[in-house]
Formats: structure tokens, sequence, C-alpha cells
């Protein structure tokens, strides 16, 4: 019992501080709040230095902005004149040629679909976007990968910050580089590239680093130069891996092209769906938003199908006959589309419709259920939610709850707690004693009515005991970064909203994952749904729970739990299938019952993975919890929303870090906890 | 079996008192003046308590023309650091590598890849093929990278094709053929150059027991062929005494003793050796002339025998009759293998028979 006696008297001791805390609070206002003038001017200077970039150097990035708005119009304008008919052929070609006629009747479909809604267009100039943004992100991810593989001196610059770039709220990308070339599509583009090429990097780093050694041995005893050793050795061996880079990639480029029109005036699928969102026509940003789900679907089948047979190169006869065929389809189809205008634009009148009849229903639908979908809202919002923020004795009214917290009622939890908090240590072990004190804690108080210093104290606890003083001192100067900047209050409503959504999430996904890991039958129904979701560009997401629930905590919430949910499945089943055979069979020989199996084998032993899981979680909650400032979040992403509006920078950008910071401290922890555990339990690194 | 003379070649290659140390500073312990040292063993210990990794130490040996040198050891002996810093895929830190006659430390980069390029060729033990190339543009590569056009790549890649067996097979990619088939492709590749000198580090080891035996025999009738001066790695003493013309023994990144493998199995230089020897069936690879003692006393009436006659041949005469008459191939006589003789030949690689024989060793 060593470590009840050190540890576990810094937790009592932490939890005192806490209640101490709590009830000074109302005499000491900095402890409830961080005092004003404490707060560091960095977003003024932050937007001095943004001004004064912009006062001196507005020319040379204007003038960049005119040069890459060439290629982009180039683009928009061939992909518009082209005939729908050519292009739609060309489509299908990519797909068979990427996998087969499976994949190419899909693109037909999903093609046809975008055709006859009357998006068209507006895929048009989405993708033309995406066509020079990918190339670019390619090219400039490769390189600095590169960069990084024959510099480690680099690679320790270059990972933190794709760590930063990639955690960063997308929207907090938009706002200086909106300041620093204005209005207009170039802005898509370049946020675009920023936020694709990090994978790239990645995957070219890893890509060339695994190469195996025996390959570029031989390479050398062949005779070769460093120039051949490296374009004709070590990045043909990694193309595989460079693949995967190109597809991800892509992936990334897409969904950031639909995020970048809120910035507007572009004409594209993503503003399509959030200019219909706004006006409430939700049919049409149903219908939209399928576009966008299938578009990505097929980039992303067709890219990874490229990147999977790269291992098989085909013969250069059959892709030259590709080729051919090509050109003379897309003549021929060009030719017939001269003769059939049909081919050419498809009428107006020819449209496919039914937004009007969808909003009718939805509307029909709501006023039929009016009172079930308000029930729904206020019992999470008053059991779930309001406990979270403002806590037990916040929450708990007659207006609310049916009845007024009596000081019977705080005895009564307080002892309640204490006693289950007893009981578990003794039954389970002393850590989860004070988990459970501390949860109690947190309830009653609510984490809006927890006092700031007390709130990090506890972060930086539990982040001692997974990575040490470090880890500890990492995280809480983190924090005390959002403070100064006067970030906090705003941090912990997205700690809220993002917490319960994780919980959630994270509960049910995991059930969810342990279930599909039992039954094939279950599995086989989940995954495509998993890759579906995962799929999908995180703005379409929000639609259905916009439409029947509105704007508000409630819509976000269930987004990010939709969006955040899948991770947890997957590293759920993947935990439980993923264990070793021959433990399965010792336990199964000593006679464990199957309950027994799942619970005292197969689920302590697959923990490890499914922190990864939980790991993931968080971080898909976060990437949707920025997104979902569209639809009413009221933490830093809001912060970050409003200060997109209103251009300013410094502020912008420094909420944007806090949401990075506060990402990037949970993962560490998670993944730190996930790797302590898989030591312990000797599964050695991964 | 190995033809029995011993009269070797013209070097083609040699490796002098070549050291190789991994750690923050190898070449503190070298200075120009040092590099030769009475004590090799003190040094590499005396490094190795500095926190280093002493992958070879003090290795010198001779390849001669035409000649199957095997390099046997342990895993970690440091065999693979030895034949990399013999192509210079690995930099020696101290010694000497003379392909004929010449420093091949000495080069420049350039110089050593037009060496590469047309005097070495190199096997790897996990193939090193290259994925994304099919049979033929694997095998043609080096010719590729040579600046060959595409049709003499394609018709000197044909040949060496045939030469390893694998005719029809030139458009699989190389995850489409079996362990014995790649390396037939790496074999050919490394051939495709036409070398002089032939390295091999551990090239069958990846394979089953089967495939092994069949690749080694391909191997020998390739070379009766070819002719290349060759340095072969292998950890099998089995494989060693099939194919070495000499062999040498690597301990700790030294070399614990160098030899025909017959002198290896009757005089092993100490216990680590004899570890490896003692359960060879040295009766099938004693040969007569192994065990022959100076012709004395009586000859009348014994069997003559050719000098490379296996002893199993001979055990009944040994037995029963006082030892036969051992011929050279030209039919004269040689001497006499006797019963005594034979004994006296096993007993130094015996340790049972042997308690004090820990030999020179440390
Ligand atoms: N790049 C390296 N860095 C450090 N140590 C090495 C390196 N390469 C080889 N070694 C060490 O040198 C020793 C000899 O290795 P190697 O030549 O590969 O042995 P073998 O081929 O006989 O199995 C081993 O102890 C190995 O750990
Ligand atoms: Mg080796």
């Amino acid at each position: 019992m060593a470590w009840f006696d050190r540890t576990a008297m810094l937790w009592l001791g932490a939890i005192a501080v806490t209640l101490i805390g709590v009830f000074l609070q109302g005499r000491l206002d900095w402890l409830a709040t961080y005092p004003e003038t404490g707060i560091l001017p960095v977003a003024d200077l932050l937007n001095a230095v943004s001004n004064w970039i912009v006062r001196h150097f507005a020319w040379l990035f204007q003038g960049m902005s005119a040069l890459l708005e060439c290629p982009i119009k180039g683009i928009q304008q061939v992909l518009q004149a082209l005939p729908w008919s050519v292009a739609m052929f060309l489509f299908c070609l990519a797909a068979y040629a990427a996998s087969g006629w499976r994949l190419a009747l899909f693109t037909l479909g999903a093609s046809a679909y975008m055709l006859v809604i009357g998006a068209w267009d507006a895929g048009m100039n989405t993708l033309s976007l995406v066509a020079i943004s990918v190339p670019s992100a390619i090219l400039v991810g490769f390189a600095i990968g590169v960069w990084g593989f024959r510099s480690r001196r680099a690679e320790r610059i270059i990972m933190p910050t794709l760590d930063i770039l990639q955690t960063v709220p997308t929207f907090a990308y938009l706002l200086p580089i909106l300041m620093l070339f204005g209005f207009g599509t170039v802005v898509g583009l370049i946020s675009s590239i920023l936020y694709s090429f990090p994978p790239m990097v990645r995957n070219t780093l890893v890509g060339l680093r695994s190469v195996a050694p025996e390959v570029i041995e031989s390479g050398l005893m062949a005779g070769a130069t460093g120039r051949q050793l490296f374009w004709q050795v070590r990045v043909p061996s990694a193309r595989r891996q460079l693949m995967l880079g190109v597809n991800q990639a892509t992936m990334a480029s897409l969904s950031m092209v639909i995020i970048a029109s809120v910035i507007g005036g572009t004409a594209d699928l993503g503003w399509e769906v959030l200019s219909t969102i706004r006006k409430a026509q939700f049919g049409e940003s149903l219908l939209v938003g399928l576009v966008i789900a299938l578009m990505a679907m097929v980039i992303d089948r067709v890219s990874s199908s490229f990147a999977e047979g790269s291992d098989r190169p085909g013969q250069t006869t059959h892709r030259r006959r590709l080729w051919l065929i090509a050109a003379l389809g897309a003549v021929l189809v060009y030719g017939a589309s001269l003769v059939a205008p049909i081919l050419n634009d498809w009428p107006a009148a020819f449209r496919f419709n039914p937004a009007p009849m969808m909003n009718e229903a939805l509307s029909s639908f709501i006023t039929t259920f009016r009172t079930q979908i308000e029930m729904v809202k206020t019992a999470a919002f008053y059991f779930v939610m309001l406990p979270a923020k403002i806590g037990l004795q916040g929450a708990v009214s007659p207006f609310t709850w049916g009845f007024a917290l009596t000081p019977l009622h705080q005895l009564t939890y307080a002892a309640g707690m204490i006693a289950l908090a007893l009981w578990s240590s003794r039954r389970g072990s002393p850590k989860i004693g004070i988990a459970v004190l501390i949860f109690a804690v947190i309830i009653y108080f609510g984490l809006t009515g927890l006092p700031w210093p007390a709130l990090i104290l506890i972060i930086a606890l539990v982040a001692h005991g997974i990575g040490g003083a470090p880890m500890a001192t990492g995280t809480a100067m983190g924090l005390l970064f959002i403070v100064v900047t006067g970030n906090w209050p705003a941090a912990v409503l997205s700690i809220y909203l993002c917490g319960i959504a994780v919980v959630i999430a994270f509960t049910l996904g995991t059930a969810i994952g342990i279930w599909a890991a039992q039954n094939d039958r279950v599995s086989a129904i989940v995954r495509p749904i998993n890759d579906t979701l995962q799929t999908m560009p995180l703005f379409v997401i929000l639609i259905p729970f916009v439409m029947v629930f509105k704007i508000g905590d409630f819509t976000a919430l269930l987004a990010i739990i939709a969006y955040a949910i899948v991770p947890a499945i997957r590293y759920g089943e993947h935990g439980l299938r993923g264990l070793p055979e021959t433990v399965i069979e010792a336990a199964r020989m000593i006679g464990a019952t199957p309950r027994q199996m799942l619970w005292q084998v197969k689920i302590p032993l697959a923990l490890p993975v499914m922190m990864l899981g939980l790991n993931q979680t968080i971080l898909h909650g976060i990437a949707m919890l920025v997104i979902a400032a569209l639809v009413g979040a009221a933490g830093l992403e809001q912060t970050v929303y409003i200060a997109l509006t209103d251009g300013n920078v410094g502020q912008g950008l420094i909420a944007g870090l806090a949401i990075a910071i506060i990402a990037i401290i949970a993962d560490r922890m998670t993944s730190g906890w996930s790797r302590n555990r898989q030591a312990a339990l000797g599964f050695g690194a991964r | 079996m190995k033809s029995t003379h011993t009269d070797l070649g013209p070097v083609r290659l040699s490796c002098r008192n070549v050291w190789k140390v991994y750690g923050p500073h190898p070449d503190r312990f070298f200075t120009p003046v040092s590099t030769g040292t009475d004590d090799p063993a003190a040094k590499a210990a005396g490094i190795r308590a500095k926190g280093h990794i002493v992958a070879n130490a003090d290795v010198s040996f001779d390849v001669h023309e035409g000649e199957i040198f095997v390099i046997m050891g342990l895993s970690g002996s440091g065999k693979s650091t030895i034949v990399r810093c013999l192509s210079r895929l690995v930099e020696p830190t101290a010694g000497a590598i003379l392909l004929d006659g010449e420093d091949l430390l000495k080069k420049s980069t350039a110089e050593l890849i037009e060496i590469r390029r047309h005097k070495m060729g190199m096997v790897f033990q996990s193939f090193g093929l290259m994925p994304h190339l099919n049979v033929i543009d694997n095998i043609a590569f080096p010719l590729k990278l040579q600046g060959l056009g595409e049709d003499e790549r394609r018709a000197r890649a044909a040949r060496v094709i045939e030469l390893v067996g694998l005719t029809g097979r030139e458009r699989n990619f190389p995850n489409e053929l079996s362990g014995g088939q790649q390396q037939r492709v790496g074999i050919a590749r490394s051939l495709a150059v036409e070398p002089d000198v032939w390295f091999l580090d551990e090239p069958f080891s990846a394979l089953d027991p089967l495939i092994r035996k069949q690749m080694q025999d391909e191997f020998l009738r390739i070379q009766a062929k070819l002719r290349k001066s060759i340095v072969f790695i292998t950890h099998d003493f089995q494989e060693a005494l099939r194919i070495a013309d000499r062999m040498a023994i690597m301990r700790d990144g030294a070399v614990v003793q160098i030899g025909r493998p017959i002198d290896l199995i009757l005089n092993p230089a100490d216990d680590y050796i004899r570890a490896f020897t003692q359960d060879v069936p040295w009766e099938s690879i004693l040969r007569a002339i192994d065990i022959m003692e100076p012709a004395a006393g009586s000859m009348e009436g014994l069997r003559r025998v050719a000098e490379d006659a296996p002893v199993a041949s001979l055990l009944p005469d040994l037995g029963s009759a006082a030892g036969v008459i051992v011929e050279g191939l030209d039919g004269a006589v040689l001497g006499m293998a006797t019963a005594r003789g034979l004994a006296a030949s096993l007993a130094p690689g015996c340790a049972v028979a042997n308690p004090s024989g820990s030999a020179s060793g440390k």
C-alpha cells in the first residue's frame, strides 16, 4: 500500500484545496475569475504585428493572390466549359482504372446524382480548388518530408510544427490568410494546402525511412549515385506509403475546401450547404451535403485504390491502352455532345428537386413530434449538460428537477459519495476511489463552478501520474497560457461540451465495439457506417442534427458524438479481436465462462488499445467541436469563429492556439497512459 | 566435393587489419601510427570498456582468384560488417582493403561507384529486391544505372536469367515469387554486371532446408562455370563445409582461425572452433590424403586408392590390413593411410580425447 501513502495523500490534499478554493471564491474574486488587469495583451500584440505586415507587405500578398487566382480560374473555366458528359466519362474511367467496374458504376451514380439535382457547377468549382490544392500540397509535403528525412535537425522542427498545424482549429487558419490575401478563392486554396500537406510530410518521412536497408544496399552495390539511389531506389520503394499520403492529403484538402467556404463568395458545394442551412432550407442542404459525401467517398476510394495498386504495377501496355481509350472516348463523347445539346448542358427543366417535399416532410415531422423532441432536449439539458456545466448545486431546482437542494440532500450526497469512494478503493484500487471523489466534486460544483487554480492543479496532477514532472509542468504551463490570455472561461465551456460528448461517445462506442467484436453480423453492419462517417466532411454531419434540433448546445453535442464515436467503436473492436490467441486459449483451458472471459481476460488486456481509441475519440471530438461553432457551441471555438467574422487576427489565433493546447495535452495524456499500460502488460511499444 | 589441390591463384582481394567500431567517438582509438597492434584482443576489450561496440577487430584475410572464401560465425560475430567493409557499404574505422593491389579506402566516391558497377556484385540475406520492378527489370537494374540502352539491358539480363533458371518468370513481381525464386533474382542481378568479386551475405539462410540444399548445388554449378572470387557468409557450418575452398571463423568481431575446412576439423584452434566441428561426420569429409603418412615398411598386398577417396570407403581395409596405399591423381605413390594415421588425425579435433586442449586461445 505504499502507493496509498504518498500519492493518495497528495490527491486528498488537492481535493481539500479545491473545496477550500470553492468556499473562498465568494470572497476572493481572483479565484473565481482571473482578473482583467492580469490579462497579457498577447492578442493585441499579434494584431499589431499582423497590421504591420499587412500594411507593409500587402502588395506582395495581393500579388501572390492574383497570381494564384489564375490557375484556379483556368481550371474552373475548363471544368465548366467541358460538357458534363465528357467529365463524367473521364471520372468513371479513372475509377475503373483505379479499382474496376464496381467503383466505376458507383462513380457514375454519384456524378449523375450531382448532375440531376443541379449541383454540377458548384461541384466543379469545389473540384477545381481540390485539383490545384492537392498537387501543391503533395509537392510541398514531399519536399518538406525529404528535408526532414535528410536532416534530423530539420525533423525536430518539422514534427512539432505539424502537430500544431493539425490541431489548431481550421477556422483559426483562415483568419490570418484572409488578412493577408484578401477575400477570394485564394484563401480557400491556401488554407487547404496548409491543412493537407502535413499528412503528406508524415507519410513521406515514414516511407523514406522504412525502406529496407538491404534494398538501399543493393542499390549502392549496383553502383547508384546519390541521386539515382534516391529517385530510382528509395522513392519507388516507398511508393505505397507515399500514395497513402496522397490519399490522406486529398481527403484533408477536400474537407478544408468545404470548410473554407464559410468566408463566402466561392459558389462551391460548401457554400451551397452553408447558405441553405442559414436560410433553414434543410432539404436543399441535405441534398448538397449528400453530393459532398459522395464526392468524398469516390475520391477516397479512387486514391486509396491507386495506393494499394501501386504494389502490383500493371502492364505498361495495359496502361497505354487506358490512355488511348480516355483520349478517344473523350473526343467521341464531346462530338456527341455537339450533336445532342442535352449532353452538354443538363436542362433545368429535367432537374430533380425533392427539396421542397423534404422540407415539408421535415416540418410535419417536427410539428408531429414536437413534444418528444423537446422532451429529449430538455431532459439532456437538465440532467446531463447543466450538472456538468454549473453543477448539481445550480442545476437542481424546483423548476428543473422538481425539488430544491436541502442540507439533507447535500449531506446524503456527500456521505453517499464518500462511502462509494471508500468501497471502490477497497474493492478496486485507491486510484478508483480518488477518481470517484473528484468526479463527485466536479458534478456537485460544476466545471464552471470550480476555481481555475484548482482545476489546473487537478489536471496537472493527472499529468504527473502519467508522465511525471515534465508532463505536469508542460500541462500546467499550457493551461496557464490560456488563463493569462483571458481565454479560461471559454476554454472551460469547450472542455465541458467536448468532455460530455467524449464520455458519451467513448462509452457508447466502446460498448458497440465490444459487441461487434463478439458478433460478426454486428461488425459487418457497423463497419460501412464507420467508414462513411469517417470520410464525410465534418460539415455534412451537422446537417441532420440542425434540421431536427435547431441551433444550440445540444445539436453541437450530438454532432460531436456522431463523429467521435467512430474511433471508439473501431478501437474497441480492434482491441478485442487483436488479442494474442494463446492468451484466449489459456483462459479457455482454465475454464473461463464467456462472461469471465470478456470481463476478466479480454477487456483488461485490450484496455491499452481502447485507450488509444479514447485518444482518437478526444481528438475527433475536438475537431468536430470547432466546426460545431457554426451551430451554436459557446466555448473557444465560438471565440475563434467570432474573431473570424470580426477580422480579429490576434484573438482568433490565441483562441485557436488554446484549442490546440487542450488537444495536445489530451493527446499526450491518453497516449502516455496507454503506453504505460502496454508496457506494464508486457506488450512492448507499438 | 572440392578438388584437393591446395595451390592458390593470385590474390584478388585482401583485407588488412580492418577494424570497425561503433559508438560516439570511434576514431579516438586509432591514431595514424597506432593502427598496427600486437594484442588486438586487449585493444578490443579496452574499446568495449569505453562503451563502444567493436563489430570487427583486426580482421585480416586474402581472397584468391577463383576461390570461395567462406566467413562463418554465430550471429553478431561481425560477418555482415566485414563483408560490408569489403564493399565499403560500411566505412572501416581502421585498416586497409586491397582490391587487385589498390587500396579501396582511398578511392573517391566516383571511383567507388565505377568499381561497384563493374567489379563487384553482392547478394543479400533478405534479397533486397526492388519491390516496384519485375524480375527482368530488377536484374537489369544495375545496367540501367550504368546508362545502358533498353535492348542491351534486356539481352544481358536474359542471359543471367537462364543461368539461374528463372526463364518464364521474367514478368513477375518480387511479391509473386517464392523465397528461393527471389534469391535467384538476387543472384542474377548481382551477376548481371559480370563482376570479378562476388559477395554473398547469408544468401540461403532465409530459405527452407530443402531449398537451401538445392540452391547450394546451383551456386556451385554457377561458380564452376564462372570462377568468380567469392566471399560467402554463413552461420551454418554444414553449408560452409559444402562450398568452402577456405574459410575463416569469427567470434566477437575477430577472426579465430583461417584454413581449409579439413584443417579446421583436424586442427581446431580452440574450443570455440571445436564446438562447430565436433558433430561433423568426419568419415564422409576426410579423404585418404588427409590421414596419409609417409610410406614406411612393407606395402605388399595393400590396396591402392586415389588421394581423394573418402575415408569411409577405406575403413574395412584399415581395420583388417595394415593400411592402404595412397596414389596421386597421376598414379604416383604419395604415402600410406593407416588406422594409426586416422586416429592421430582425429585426436586434436576431439575435445574429450584432448582435455588439456583449450589450445593457444586467451
Ligand atoms: N550500425 C550499427 N551500429 C551499432 N552497432 C552495430 C551496427 N551494425 C552492427 N552493429 C553491431 O556489430 C556487431 C556485428 O554485427 P553483424 O556484422 O551484423 O553480425 P553478423 O552479421 O555476424 O550477425 C553486432 O553486435 C551488432 O550489434
Ligand atoms: Mg549478418
